[in-house]
């Protein structure tokens, strides 16, 4: 008996799991092997969807379904945490203190947001990364009559890299809309010396927010929030004050794989960029290349989970799954990976939102940057399209 | 400055093989750990680090000590003033 276990039932783990036990149909049929998620909460939520709730028109109660809904049938569903894994003993331990035995490992734990690692942040700033803070978002943009806006990141990287230029297009549309973007100052905080760390996105933004009138501060992480002064304050000490602040969460891997002494203390999983295998280690030995690190052989990790420089996005998890999958199925059918998914090209593909109804596309990988074409409503109805059918397409492997 | 006369180096974050933005995040996550005075190193592959370090660094108001090309990768030095 071969047992695959997928951690985490996210769009990865999901899509993982349903697409290796499409592969292993047989083996399963037959008592050979047995594909087993292991989901804290049992819920699938679709993140992408909350920052339309902040930014109006979406429901929360539409954005989870039950995780059991959209597994293949031959996929086991195991509700609990988990608290550690063991690479040696081929362990993870449930919080209901049993161990689950594997021989191939899927590790698609996501990231976690920290707000409240930064002072202030939870008594002052705003954000959009879970279903309730977006909503209390929407009652504070409803509030808002005018004065000052700033939208900042506290920390690279986090999920949706995106999001927050989108968030600043969308308000200052809708800010234009209720005939207060006259009465409002609004200014965009990049953490990085451009207005996003895609060369060829940032030239595409950066006209944007000029257009609308945004500030766009550049080197200008943020670091503190004076909640007395209602002043945000950057890693570089400039001070910005605000009426109404959003702001990025600082973002870290799971906590298990930490302790697990899987990850570093960023909690992003060390993995390899192609067969998306864990490394041993975080970093080659001076002397030593990257490609010399010892993989696990039968431990992966996809979507936010890892330290892959690439979006912290679905679309990323979405297309890695195949990869994994193809690499599970081999290994518990004694073959080698095969075809085009025996290896990862860094391919992702999203939609970004720029206000007034528009909306581009980014597509790119390893060793091609996006171009994103010009903006127009196609792409934006593309976005708001992909959000509707999400559920009878991913993560079910359709599409 | 010349290499012989760089002061002690405190603490150095090799952040070879880590693309833009990830050697100044590192710089900027190492600075907040560090004390007023202390001298930090970052090793880096990466080519925009030599504009985005010294650039952040002088925004921040600390002290560029030098950007020095090793072999295969660049050194940047800074000591951290505020």
């Amino acid at each position: 008996m071969q047992r695959v276990v997928v951690l985490g039932g996210g769009v990865g783990g999901t899509l993982t799991a349903n697409l290796t036990a499409r592969k292993l149909k047989h083996e399963i049929s037959n008592g050979e092997a047995r594909v087993t998620v292991v989901d804290a909460t049992g819920a699938h939520a679709y993140q992408p969807g909350y920052m339309y709730i902040a930014m109006g028109g979406e429901h929360a109660e539409k954005l989870v379904r039950p995780e059991r809904s959209l597994l293949d049938k031959n996929v086991e569903l195991v509700v609990d945490t988990v608290t550690a894994i063991d690479t040696e003993a081929q362990t993870v331990t449930l919080g209901a203190g049993t161990d689950l035995v594997y021989d191939q490992l899927v590790i698609a734990t996501g990231a976690r947001i920290l707000p409240e690692e930064l002072p202030g942040f939870e008594t002052d700033a705003h954000h959009f990364y879970s279903a309730e803070a977006a909503a209390k978002l929407r009652t504070a943009l409803d509030a808002f009559e005018g004065g000052k806006i700033v939208i900042g990141i506290a920390g690279i990287p986090y999920k949706c890299p995106p999001a927050p230029l989108e968030v600043a297009f969308l308000v200052e549309s809708e800010l234009r809309d209720r005939g207060l973007r006259d009465k409002t100052e609004m200014t965009f905080l990049s953490p990085i010396n451009r207005a996003f760390t895609i060369e060829s996105v940032s030239d595409m933004a950066t006209p944007i927010f000029a257009e609308k009138g945004i500030g766009l501060e550049l080197l200008a992480g943020v670091a503190e929030i004076d909640v007395e002064r209602k002043v945000v304050i950057t890693d570089a000490f400039e001070e910005h004050p605000y009426d109404l602040l959003i702001c990025v969460p600082p973002h870290r891997g799971a906590q298990v794989v930490i302790d697990s002494g899987l990850a570093p203390k960023s909690g992003w999983l060390p993995t390899d960029r192609h067969t998306l295998q864990v490394k041993t280690v975080a970093k080659p030995a001076p002397g030593q290349a990257d490609e010399d690190i010892t993989r696990f052989p039968n431990v992966y990790a996809l979507g936010d989970a890892t330290d892959l420089p690439l979006s912290k996005a679905g679309s990323t998890a979405h297309f890695e799954a195949p990869i994994v999958a193809e690499r599970v199925a081999a290994s518990v059918q004694g073959r080698e990976p095969e075809g085009k998914d025996a290896s990862y090209t860094g391919k992702v593909m999203c939609f970004f939102e720029v206000g007034d109804g528009k909306g581009t596309l980014l597509q790119f990988d390893y060793d091609n940057p996006p171009k994103p074409p010009k903006p127009n409503r196609m792409w934006h109805i593309g976005k708001v399209v992909f959000n509707k059918t999400y559920w009878r397409t991913v993560p079910r492997g359709r599409i | 400055m010349t290499d012989t006369a760089l002061p002690p180096i405190t603490s150095t974050i090799d952040a070879r093989g880590s693309f833009c933005p990830g050697p100044l995040m590192e710089l900027i996550r190492g600075m907040k750990e560090s004390e007023v005075g202390d001298v930090v190193a970052v090793l880096t592959t990466d080519n925009g680090s030599k504009t985005d370090i010294p650039k952040w660094v002088g925004k921040a108001g600390h002290n560029l000590i030098g950007v020095f090309a090793r072999d295969g990768y660049d050194e940047i030095v800074v000591e951290k003033v505020r």
